[in-house]
């Protein structure tokens, strides 16, 4: 069947050779397959700390008095508490500066964004360069920082803690300042791109949705990522030159560290999100083969939830001794922005009805994004309502909700987009059983994971506890729920280690991927897969990107064609 | 029962309406929040597990029935419906609204309390708090009277980092910050013992930062305290020492066994008194009552080889009388 695919006779991936030509490129393409390879690299990394994590706590470290004798599979005590705490530190900065953050615009933003739009490139090419450059550059700083001292202050950073470790909290911070420059360049690049770069015909109601997801996406990155810079700024120079600033030692005030942390870092958590949804909205309709419903309703919960985004830090601080009428607003404007959201679930829904649904890999993710996202959606509501949060703060209740947000959410639409593009990157199909294979076992996994969190959540276990004996002996289904949740770890991790295996082989011995395999509207699946280096020789025609009813399934060639 | 059949037992358990397995979803309610703060809990649970049924039952309804059939095609249906859309804005719109007028309601009583409460200093440091009574004893363990109101003034002793408290069976947890107080009340119903920890991760010992809440009645919290504020004068010094050294939390990081492993950060004081002492920097010392009081007061002047700087400073916390104390327990670990 292959030799009926027309092979363009160049491609992005044959245009030029070599190392040079690849790592001073200008092309969106290439920009957006280094980001990929970058952003797995530092999943792998996030990833093994947080193997060790769940190895450290799959056991209280002193057993009950009854049964002081019970065989372990690994020991209790597999690591120091310095280890312990530098191991989850570096889980969640290199998780969230390295790869929930730049992930998904990044990666598929670069990649994808300028062919949606019909264009050659992003509008400033050589400033897309220079981010993928400073995401190097701030990886090497995190590598220093795992090389030498490592960090133990939590990905948070809190003052004064932070300001009195001996760790490297100035490399690190120094990485993290220079990761957000690249996502300002990032962000600026692709709102200059979207506003002059659309074709004739493609309004901004014609414009496919993951567009306006990364387009609140990149409004968050431009107006929130300078406040981090600042505060990590004022932090270094609280360290370096002793100025009061966080520091009540030296006259500062250390809950202004929180407020000016959380007023970047809850945005970022809608910078990690929005483009998922994005991609989620591309997968229901192309794998129903149906017209999204309610285009307006969620191009337009995008932009709400990327302004009122900005309103709600304060509900991570309900329990910092903040003002009863700062708690009470904080609390009020977080669930107006779990509205959005749920319409949003609602209208995905709605899209699935009377289509004609494909199983294949990427509606899977979609599917799983769906239920995880409801679920972390929902626990979200225990942490807004201050009465049950004054409870349920820092507890693993916490962790769960987060972990359903962040992986269930954003890691798992980005393993649905990584599914969904890759034939069109690499011009490759991988086996679609091994995709699937791998779909279940990280849906179990992940689930045996993280749903006994919950439960440990609500009888006191609190995050970034080395030891949890003492809770154990008054609850004992604490030790068993870090037992499940720890073996759970293990069969995520043996799921998200398939994906590379027949990702890779597909490129040695992959079917060669049509123009469209699975019948998209967009106009990236109007060019070869993989597309040309120019993308596409002549302007295409713009259409609705959800309009499926001239798009038909080709036996020919495996793929859909337009009829 | 076998470990197996104890396994598929608490499956079964693990249900939506587990209450025959007392405390599956919360911890014992010991305080008068708990009931509040449970029911706000118990309020949102049902309205999520309804949502989220309702979602994934038309999730995999429409999976099932409209899955891809050769020769089925995908029917048109309209693309958009303002009124359905508005409903559910409109609908998650009221029930949000209830939810925060619930909780919030719950919160206030948490952070408001009432004028008579009983009021406990209390000072948090790494890894250990001291709870100071009205009539200015000291203690490692929360004591406090049973069935009236309770209130904790807290901080973070001077260039110590932030901590937290929480008392999950009292369903209360907040945050202790250096350089200002935070506050929190709460209402006991009945004499126990309960867990208190801190919630916000400090640093090496942050899980060792722990202790007990003993919730007494009345009479007999009023005979604690007294006793309590006498002991140093009518018990011998080392006793007092010993107790001094129990309840200002130096077992936390300090063995007197001469246990040497990684949950206890400090040196182990079994056999020190008279032993020279080896230092990172300068010569060497004798250990006696001088250095023991200046490592009680100035900790980082000296610190011993192969220990890290962490030791918080006790001046201003602890009385000459309790130097005395202390210095005369140490002397009995031989």
């Amino acid at each position: 069947m292959t030799s009926e695919i027309a092979l363009p006779t160049d491609n992005y991936l044959t245009h030029t050779r070599g190392l040079w030509s690849w790592l001073f490129t200008l092309d969106h393409k290439r920009i957006g397959v280094m980001y990929l390879i970058t952003i797995t690299t530092a999943f792998l990394l996030g990833g093994i700390m947080a193997m060790l994590v769940r190895t450290e706590l799959m056991y209280p470290n002193h057993p009950p008095a009854a049964q002081a004798k019970t065989m372990t599979l690994v020991p209790r005590e597999v690591m120091s508490k310095d280890a312990y705490n530098k191991s989850f530190t570096l889980h969640g900065a290199v998780m969230i500066f390295l790869f929930i953050l730049p992930g998904i615009p990044a990666a598929f933003g670069n990649f994808v964004l300028p062919i949606m739009l019909g264009a050659k490139d992003v509008a400033f090419p050589r400033l897309n360069l220079a981010s993928l450059w400073l995401l190097w550059i701030g990886l090497v700083f995190f590598l220093i920082v795992l090389v030498f001292g490592q960090l133990d202050t939590g990905w948070t950073f809190y003052t004064p803690y932070s300001t009195s470790t001996e760790t490297a909290v100035i490399p690190a911070v120094a990485g993290a300042f220079i990761l957000g420059f690249s996502s300002i360049f990032t962000g600026l690049n692709f709102i200059v791109t979207i506003h002059t770069m659309r074709p004739p015909g493609m309004t901004w109601f014609k414009m496919p949705l993951f567009l306006w997801g990364l387009y609140g996406t990149a409004l968050i990155q431009v107006l929130a990522t300078p406040v981090l810079g600042i505060t990590l700024a004022l932090l270094a120079v609280e360290r370096i030159f002793g100025l009061g600033i966080f520091d009540p030692k030296l006259g500062g005030d250390p809950v202004l560290f929180q407020h000016f942390f959380w007023f970047y870092s809850h945005p970022a958590v809608y910078i990690m999100i929005l483009p998922a949804m994005g991609i989620i909205s591309e997968l229901i309709t192309v794998f129903s083969h149906k017209h999204i419903f309610g285009y307006k309703f969620i191009a337009f919960s995008s932009i709400a939830i990327a302004l009122l985004g900005f309103l709600v830090w304060g509900h991570h601080m309900f329990t910092s001794g903040q003002s009863i009428l700062a708690s009470m607003i904080f609390s009020v404007l977080t669930f107006s922005v779990s509205i959005p959201s749920a319409i949003k679930v609602f209208n995905w829904i709605t899209s699935m009805y009377k289509g004609s649904i494909s199983l294949a890999t990427p509606m899977c993710y979609a599917l799983m994004f769906i239920f995880l996202f409801g679920i972390g959606g929902l626990t979200g509501l225990f942490l807004g309502a201050l009465a049950t949060d004054m409870h349920l703060h820092n507890t693993y209740f916490l962790v769960a909700h987060f972990h359903y947000v962040m992986f269930g959410g954003t890691a798992v639409a980005f393993l649905g987009a990584l599914h969904y593009w890759w034939p069109k990157m690499t011009g490759r199909m991988y086996s679609d059983f091994w995709g699937r294979v791998a779909v279940m076992l990280i849906f179990i996994g992940f689930n045996l994971t993280f749903i006994p969190q919950f439960l440990m959540g609500t009888h006191g276990m609190t995050r970034r506890y080395f030891d949890y004996s003492f809770l154990a002996d008054a609850h004992p289904e604490i030790a068993t729920y870090n037992l499940i949740s720890s073996l759970g770890s293990l069969v995520l991790a043996v799921g998200l280690f398939i994906i590379p295996v027949y990702l890779i082989k597909s490129l040695i011995s992959g079917r060669k991927a049509p123009a469209n395999p699975w019948g998209g509207a967009t106009l990236e699946w109007q060019c070869s897969s993989p597309p040309p280096f120019d993308n596409f020789p002549e302007q295409p025609v713009v259409g609705d990107p959800y309009d499926f009813s001239r798009i038909e399934y080709d036996e020919k060639i495996d793929g859909y064609v337009r009829v | 029962m076998s470990p197996f059949a104890e396994w598929i037992n608490r499956g079964i358990s693990i249900g939506l309406f587990a209450q025959a397995e007392k405390n599956f979803w919360l911890p014992e309610q010991a305080s008068t929040f708990a009931p509040m703060v449970d029911k706000a809990f118990y309020f949102l649970l049902g309205i999520s597990v309804f949502f989220f049924c309702l979602i994934v039952a038309l999730m995999v309804a429409f999976v099932i029935l409209y899955r891809r059939r050769p020769g089925v095609e995908s029917q048109k249906t309209a693309t958009h419906n303002g009124l359905l859309e508005m409903l559910w804005l409109g609908i998650p719109l009221i029930i949000v609204c209830v939810i925060f007028y619930q909780g919030f309601k719950t919160y206030l009583n948490i952070r408001v309390a009432p004028a008579n409460a009983y009021e406990i200093n209390v000072v948090a440091r790494k890894w250990a708090y001291s709870f100071t009574y009205p009539n200015g004893h000291v203690d490692e363990v929360l004591y406090m009277p049973a069935d009236e109101p309770v209130q904790l003034i807290m901080t973070s002793a001077p260039g110590d980092v932030s901590h937290g408290l929480s008392i999950p069976d009292f369903r209360v947890n907040m945050d202790i910050v250096p350089g200002r107080y935070t506050k929190i009340w709460f209402h006991a119903l009945e004499e126990g013992e309960h867990q208190l920890f801190c919630t916000q991760y400090c640093g090496t010992g942050h899980s060792d930062m722990r202790t007990a809440v003993k919730v007494l009645k009345r009479p007999d919290f009023d005979k604690y305290l007294a006793e309590a504020e006498n002991y140093l004068k009518t018990m011998p010094p080392e006793k007092a020492g010993e107790i001094l050294f129990q309840r200002r939390g130096c077992t936390t990081c300090h063995t007197v066994d001469g246990t040497r492993d990684a949950a206890h950060v400090g040196p182990t004081l079994k056999g020190i008194w008279g032993h020279e002492a080896q230092f990172k920097a300068g010569p060497p010392q004798t250990v006696d009552e001088n250095y023991i009081r200046e490592s009680l007061l100035e900790p980082s002047a000296k610190i011993v080889a192969g220990y890290p700087d962490q030791m918080p400073t006790f001046k201003g916390l602890l009385k000459d009388e309790e130097i005395a104390a202390i210095i005369a327990y140490i002397k009995t670990l031989k």
